[in-house]
């Protein structure tokens, strides 16, 4: 396959115990240093759940969470701008099925350029994943200011 | 290879046994004559001072427990009029009473002449800078690590229970080189270190731990060796004893117990004699002490005694690793579970942070134990699944050694207790 140069996005990671006010107190942190949650997806196992984000200073949240004692890491994920319209993942789906590619988890946002939503893709081969959308046309983003 | 006294650290096994021997048929007879509450003792076990003739004649003695110097509290065991007594400490008492131990002048003597000896087994002396952030006071760990510094000419830096930030400060600006703490508070000088951006290999001169006053494993060893960069020798000794007496050497096989002040026995769960090299608790009879002499006290730790003479030249028999409590065993479900087992198996996974809880309690009739670990940085993963993978994976290795289930719980960084004193890792919630 012809190497393609992959631009990957920066997810901030954040583990949390089962329990009230989790969300609470790492997204005060974000706004008290004036970062921007773009999306958030959570995922849990019962007992603890895996909070993700994206925000405007990937870098600044991490060093912040990490300050105040919250379990956080970086993670690298596909940030994906696609038109807001029928069809458009049904051809990013197709694409990935087609090369074995197996989707571990996906959520989205709406972008600030008109009729265009963002689509954050964690896949089994993020690598190969990146360089089949790039080749397919779409515009991968390395940071959502 | 340095010795603090090479003639008496290096006498035959046969000598060393044969100056027990007369040590202890003097302390029987002392105790006999001085000490009220051994003379009753002995009377009520039928046994006189002529009948202990051998170290073997020991058996015919009565045990002694922590509980003699409750129930005789405040002084009640105590050998010497109050005038020669120089010191006193005092335990804690969180398991109830306080237990006061005495010091004469010579007490103090042999206590800084065993650190001395040790200390230099560990392979320091004049030019080392050792911390001592053991607390100061009553409890025996500062005061009693602060002269045999002293007495070995290297410079003691009293810290005792200080901030943690202070701590590493002092040691980056004074050059410690050695520090004495518990294993489990040196674990966190090195996250607090990481966090203030100081790198201990690399950025401080310290080379040595002194570490103990808690059970830690061979496992645990390893990692602060490797994270800290440094030689973790393990230390022995309770204030019954006096104190920490005993450190490993250099070759870190087993902490040498110094012979001609203690008699050292492993005996089994019920109180008879084990073949040397197998496991049983440990009891001492103090053979020098004055105030407060101990005959055949169950020390309630679990550990082997090896004569072998080590690969270091000395003679003196050496207490393997402790492998845990006669009552920090926990029954979960009829098996018996070490705290020291559980903390093997987590130090040898690499994912697995410094800090781990045990919590038992009953559904129904059934014991559960919950094994909790804090989430580290290398570990958090964006999947779930790899994070229930590695909950199940520490589970099985947990089930394979212990022979029990044990169900993994996954909990925040910086969430599970951290202390400077004995680290509370067992938490047991069972109503009985």
């Amino acid at each position: 396959m012809r190497m393609v140069t992959k631009k990957l996005l920066k997810q901030i990671t954040l583990f949390a115990e089962n329990k009230p006010g989790r969300l609470a107190s790492a997204t005060k942190i974000l706004s008290e240093n004036g970062i921007n949650v773009r999306a958030f997806t959570i995922a849990d196992s019962g007992e603890f759940g895996i909070i993700r984000f994206v925000v405007d200073d990937a870098d600044a949240s991490l060093r912040h969470l990490r300050r105040a004692g919250f379990s956080v890491s970086e993670t690298k994920v596909i940030g994906l701008e696609i038109p807001d319209t029928p069809g458009a993942l049904f051809e990013i789906s197709r694409a990935l099925s087609d090369n074995d590619i197996n989707i571990d988890y996906a959520y989205a946002y709406t972008s600030a350029t008109p009729n265009k939503a963002i689509l954050i893709l964690q896949a089994s081969d993020l690598k190969k994943a990146a360089g089949l959308l790039t080749e397919l046309g779409f515009h991968l983003i390395e940071s959502s200011p | 290879m340095e010795y603090w006294n090479p003639k008496v650290e290096r006498l035959s096994a046969d000598e060393l046994k044969q100056l027990q021997e007369r040590k202890l048929r003097r302390l029987v007879e002392n105790a006999y004559e001085y000490s009220s509450f051994y003379k009753k003792r002995f009377a009520a076990a039928g046994v006189s001072p002529h009948d202990i003739r051998s170290l073997e004649d020991i058996q015919q003695l009565p045990f002694t427990h922590k509980t003699d110097l409750r129930d005789t509290y405040p002084t009640g065991m105590f050998s010497v009029p109050q005038s020669q007594i120089v010191r006193f400490h005092v335990s804690s008492g969180t398991t109830g009473v306080p237990t006061v131990v005495g010091y004469s002048a010579n007490d103090i003597d042999v206590w800084t002449t065993c650190l001395a000896r040790s200390l230099t087994a560990c392979g320091l002396g004049r030019g080392d800078v050792v911390q001592v952030a053991y607390a100061y006071g009553l409890f025996t760990g500062g005061l009693g690590l602060h002269y045999g510094v002293e007495e070995i000419g290297a410079a003691v830096l009293p810290v005792g229970a200080g901030t943690t930030t202070r701590q590493i400060n002092l040691m980056k600006d004074l050059g410690t080189t050695a520090i004495a703490c518990t294993p489990s508070y040196l674990l966190h000088i090195g996250e607090v270190a990481e966090s203030m951006n100081i790198d201990i290999a690399s950025q401080t001169r310290l080379r040595a731990g002194i570490l103990g006053a808690e059970p830690w494993s061979l496992e645990s060893r390893t990692r602060i060796e490797q994270n800290l960069g440094i030689k973790a020798y393990d230390i022995y000794g309770t204030s019954e004893m006096s104190g920490p007496l005993f450190t490993e050497c250099s070759a870190q096989n087993g902490i040498h117990a110094w012979a001609d002040h203690f008699l050292i026995e492993i005996v089994d769960d019920y109180g008879g004699p084990v073949e040397e090299g197998e496991k049983g608790e440990l009891v001492v009879t103090t053979l020098s002490k004055e105030a407060l002499p101990l005959i055949r006290y169950k020390m309630g730790d679990i550990t082997s005694l090896v004569w072998e003479e080590c690969e270091c030249g000395r003679t003196h028999p050496r207490i393997m690793r402790i492998q845990g409590r006669v009552d920090d065993m926990i029954v979960v479900r009829g098996v018996n579970v070490f705290p020291s087992q559980i903390e093997s198996v987590l130090m040898q996974i690499p994912e697995v942070g410094d800090h781990f809880q045990i919590v038992v309690d009953r559904a129904g009739p059934m014991d559960v134990m919950a094994v909790k670990i804090e989430v580290t940085e290398s570990t958090l993963s964006d999947r779930v699944g790899a994070l229930m993978q590695l909950e199940e994976r520490v589970a099985k290795q947990l089930r394979d050694v212990l022979m029990v289930n044990a169900k993994v719980e996954l909990v925040e960084r910086g969430t599970l207790p951290r202390s400077s004193g004995k680290s509370q890792k067992v938490i047991d919630l069972r109503q009985i």
